[in-house]
């Protein structure tokens, strides 16, 4: 029975605490860097894009929302013709940006994108391209680091940028 | 001006007022269960989100009014209306004034026993009527729970009535004027709140809806107004039961004479109502068994003994 009225008392008390709501559209919640939300594609340090069009994404992709087609430039170096993503399939796990050896394809944390008509929620390229690095800075897959030799370790000889640990940022 | 149109006159006003405040009740409710939880509730529409009550009535009154082909269909119209109709009598007998009153009857408390008990028709008939499994068991329930309850709500009312030596509810209210009831009834004011709560079957003693386990009993198959109409039933009943707790054990009108009568009533009526509130808040439902067993084997004893006990000292003092 005392327990009862205790019960009553510190349910009163609560009255008066601060409250946990945050009242979103006004102010939002943090949400973590590694938050996955939205897909972009960034681009590397001298804005070249990150992109190789491997297929990686697509073929980790386990709903299938991600399509794109490769090409080539008159340098040799491959890109997406077009990088399609159906924001309407898509469920927000991550898998491509795992798959991604370029850390071109990653997911920011933004989940406002709720749209009245469900065809605007197919992001074309130009939609999913961004002017930045994104989440890792530095990286460029093409500044290879190379192999260790006699005499020189990884990235010592001509042409070639100290080794990125690709692990660092992993979960 | 004449008795009968003054009454009539009377009995619209607290018509209008009850089936506002009802609605009101539910922005109260949703506001303070949420503040209670650190939450903060309904806020958007209009000022503190008071708007969100015509959001509601607009929503339930252009929802599809559907009745299920198998319910037995003109006992399942009737069970919404019944709850309403007892709430709106019982409050026929409260005085919220001295001379105050729709209907100013010498046996008022018992006219009120008789509308809370009518009240349980709509709930079992509701149940019976939708003609499924959990609305039934929530009936079943409701005439279980409330048949152990009313024996001792009225028991419990009797040492009031022999303190005041009325079953008029201003007479009672009058022969407060010394001393609230609360004091020298104080048992009997804990086992009406109790008895009071489970008539209202409100949570922690809303064993007939019981959202965890019989999603939601008695009204499982309404919807629309007839829903709304158990809702606001559910408020009344709730309001009633404050209402006639003041009345009873807290002096109803009398208060320092710094505020009219009918204020000093609506604000002692309306911290009952929010502490129910709080009640839903703080206590988890019992178990269906554990409430009968409670009833029968605790408190009816005790609402015996507290009659008798009340009976004795009032005759050895009048001797």
């Amino acid at each position: 029975m005392l327990s009862h009225i205790r019960t009553l008392w510190l349910v009163f008390l609560h009255l008066f605490r601060k409250k946990e709501t945050i009242q979103y559209p006004e102010k939002k919640a943090y949400l973590a860097p590694r938050y996955r939300g939205r897909i972009i594609l960034s681009r590397d340090p001298d804005g070249g894009e990150r992109c190789v069009a491997c297929q990686l994404c697509a073929v980790a992709c386990p709903v299938d929302c991600i399509a794109l087609d490769g090409t080539e430039d008159e340098h040799g170096r491959r890109f997406p013709s077009f990088f399609r993503i159906n924001f309407s399939r898509c469920i927000y796990c991550g898998f491509c940006e795992e798959a991604c050896p370029t850390y071109a394809i990653q997911l920011i944390p933004d989940f406002e994108m709720a749209e009245y008509n469900r065809k605007n929620l197919v992001y074309e390229k130009e939609d999913l391209l961004i002017n930045g690095e994104g989440k890792y800075h530095g990286y460029n897959f093409y500044r290879v680091a190379g192999l260790a030799i006699k005499d020189k370790d990884k990235g010592e000889a001509e042409n070639e940028s100290p080794p990125v640990d690709p692990k660092s940022l992993l979960p | 001006m004449d008795p009968t149109l003054q009454s009539v006159l009377l009995g619209l006003t607290v018509l209008f007022v009850l089936l506002h405040l009802a609605g009101f009740l539910i922005w109260v409710e949703r506001r303070l269960l949420a503040l209670m939880q650190d939450r903060l509730g309904p806020n958007r529409a209009g000022p503190f989100g008071l708007f969100i009550i015509v959001a509601d009535i607009i929503k339930i009154f252009t929802k599809e009014d559907w009745t299920p082909p198998f319910a037995d269909r003109p006992v399942f119209v009737l069970a919404p209306a019944i709850i309403m109709i007892t709430a709106l009598l019982g409050f026929t007998v409260v005085p919220f004034a001295p001379g105050l009153v729709v209907m100013d009857s010498n046996i008022g408390v018992l006219f009120f026993l008789a509308m809370s008990s009518m009240g349980i028709y709509s709930v079992i008939l509701g149940g019976w009527a939708s003609n499924s499994k959990y609305s039934l068991l929530g009936g079943l329930r409701m005439s279980a729970q409330m048949f152990s309850y009313e024996v001792f709500m009225g028991l419990a009312l009797m040492g009031v009535v022999i303190l005041a030596g009325s079953l008029n509810l201003s007479d009672i209210v009058e022969a407060q004027r010394g001393m609230w009831f609360v004091v020298p009834q104080f048992i009997g004011f804990v086992l009406f709140l109790i008895a009071g709560l489970a008539e209202s079957h409100r949570l922690p003693f809303d064993m007939p809806e019981a959202e965890s386990e019989l999603v939601a009993g008695f009204h499982g198959e309404y919807s629309s107004m007839k829903f709304g109409m158990f809702f606001v039933g559910e408020y009344m009943g709730l309001t009633l039961i404050s209402a006639l707790i003041v009345t009873f054990f807290f002096g109803g009108w009398l208060g320092p004479g710094f505020l009219p009568p009918v204020v000093w009533f609506s604000l002692k009526t309306a911290l009952f109502i929010g502490f129910f509130i709080l009640l839903r808040a703080a206590i988890p439902r019992p178990r269906y068994d554990q409430l009968l067993a409670w009833g029968w084997k605790y408190l009816l004893p005790l609402s015996l003994v507290n009659l008798v006990a009340t009976a004795v000292v009032v005759l050895i003092r009048h001797g």
